[in-house]
């Protein structure tokens, strides 16, 4: 039997797992874990991304900060030099069990996603910071603001305005790495449809589904970044 | 320097002593000490490459000194214990390329310090009141802060012309206008000493003009001025005292008229006949 011959029938078989026997709730709480992992790690990265990304633009005058700058430098070569899935596995097997601590998978998946992505937004921060006038500090420091103060008012807010489009991006990474998650037992839409699937040994159907699902997902947040950027980009030059 | 000889006894705004700057292996100066009294003006001119900027940076520490000591309310502020934002508050600093701040309106940007240090000063006497370390009232209230503010961010604006203006953002003004609000905002501190670091070469020529006037209007109100310049004109018409700085020192000063009809050093002489 070729692909177009067999579809109907595999389609049909797919529907009756999906709906009749109630596959679409794995599904849903499946989606319902992609979501939590992407939306939290992204909010733990953007913060851990920001504080890592602002210790490694202080004049390095002081010890402490060169101390700090270098934590950070062997932060960001650990969580960008392996794998998420190698992360993700140390985390679950030792590093929680290490300390003492139990927690559910898709919590673990939310700490670990969290201090991945902020590996790689700092570094995205970094280049934002660094693209802000140098003379925006300036002027800050020269009215006896604090180098924290400027930074938190000033530069900052604009950096995130530049970094915008790449911050979209990291975030559409960031929800197709949370296909992953299966890897420590947690339930994502990945590991739904591989269970449907596996419901009845027909893995075409639900595979494509899945796929469809991922695309309309980054479909949908690429365009709210295209709106939300037109939004900042207008506060620059109209009156308000 | 027969009209100086009364300051001998007034204690100077500034009081820079042996100060100096390298970078690395270069020294950019090599040990200037001066004394810069009350509403004295200064124009500072000077080759370029000869420290005139490095010398102004250095006098609010946006440059640390790498020698010497720049006593100011009776403090080093050379010294790096020193905690500098204090001190930066009464030193307004009026930079080159404007650089008001782009993600606030023209209104924020003149209210952002002074509220935020305000805020900043409250927030500490309520900690330490908390702590019993802190006996008297707190008069002072968020609300209060900001209306005084503002208040006082719109009476500037209107001194010069430019109150319609408050609520835009700077990418929407002309050069002339942003570097008049640039003064404006380091006027909200209320500092006790302007330092301009060269206000108009970045201007279009046709907005030079409105630039010097409201740096006049602020020196004839009282204000101390240190003003990096390349406009001779202006600084021989603003200036009490002009300082030559080349080769990181101030190799030649005097008034106006000692210094542009009669200098003395070589060096200067040759630069004179050069921008004359």
């Amino acid at each position: 039997m070729n692909f177009f011959t067999s579809f109907p029938k595999k389609w049909r078989v797919f529907q009756r797992t999906f709906i009749e026997a109630g596959g679409y709730i794995e599904v849903l709480k499946g989606l319902k874990n992609t979501a939590i992992v992407a939306v939290l790690g992204l909010i733990i990265g953007i913060v851990i991304g920001t504080i890592i990304a602002a210790i490694k633009v202080i004049p390095p005058h002081k010890r402490i900060t060169r101390i700090l700058q270098r934590i950070g430098n062997i932060y960001v070569a650990f969580f960008r030099g392996t794998p998420i899935v190698v992360q993700l596995l140390l985390g679950y097997y030792v590093l929680f069990p290490a300390m003492g601590i139990q927690l559910p998978a898709v919590n673990v998946c939310v700490i670990i996603f969290g201090l991945n992505s902020g590996a790689y937004i700092s570094e995205i921060m970094r280049g934002g910071i660094q693209s802000v006038d140098p003379g925006q500090m300036e002027a800050g420091r020269a009215l006896g603001l604090s180098f924290f103060t400027t930074m938190m008012k000033i530069v900052i807010p604009q950096a995130i305005k530049n970094i915008l489009p790449t911050l979209g991006n990291e975030f559409i990474a960031l929800i197709k790495e949370t296909s992953v998650v299966g890897f420590v037992g947690a339930t994502d839409i990945c590991v739904a449809f591989r269970y449907i699937g596996t419901n009845n040994y027909e893995f075409m159907v639900p595979y494509l589904v899945m796929a469809a699902i991922y695309i309309v997902i980054v479909l949908v947040i690429t365009g709210l970044i295209k709106l939300m950027e037109r939004r900042l980009g207008r506060s620059d030059r109209v009156h308000k | 320097m027969t009209e100086y000889t009364n300051n001998e006894t007034r204690e100077p705004v500034l009081r820079i002593e042996n100060l100096q700057k390298s970078f690395g292996k270069l020294h950019v100066l090599t040990g200037i000490t001066e004394n810069i009294y009350e509403g004295e003006k200064i124009a500072v001119i000077g080759p370029s490459g000869g420290g005139k900027s490095t010398f102004l940076r250095c006098l609010n520490c946006m440059e640390d000194p790498t020698g010497g000591s720049i006593y100011f309310d009776g403090v080093d502020i050379a010294d790096p214990k020193v905690d500098i934002n204090v001190h930066r508050e009464k030193i307004g600093m009026v930079f080159q390329s404007f650089n008001l701040f782009s993600n606030k309106t023209v209104l924020e940007n003149i209210m952002l310090a002074p509220v935020s240090i305000r805020m900043k000063r409250l927030r500490r006497q309520k900690i330490a009141k908390f702590f019993g370390k802190y006996k008297g009232e707190i008069t002072e209230t968020k609300q209060k802060i900001v209306d005084e503010t503002k208040e006082n961010a719109m009476r500037l604006l209107k001194r010069i012309g430019l109150e319609e203006k408050a609520n835009v953002y700077p990418s929407t003004l002309s050069g002339g206008q942003k570097q008049r609000i640039a003064i404006v905002r380091a006027l909200a501190m209320n500092p006790k000493v302007l330092l301009f670091d060269e206000p108009t070469s970045a201007l279009d020529p046709e907005m030079v003009g409105e630039v010097l006037d409201l740096i006049r209007q602020v020196g004839d109100a009282g204000m101390t001025m240190i003003i990096v310049t390349h406009e001779m004109g202006f600084a021989r018409e603003i200036a009490d005292r002009v300082f030559f700085i080349s080769d990181g020192i101030i190799s030649e000063q005097g008034t106006p008229e000692e210094f542009f009809e009669h200098p003395k050093n070589p060096r200067t002489v040759e630069f004179l006949s050069k921008v004359l």
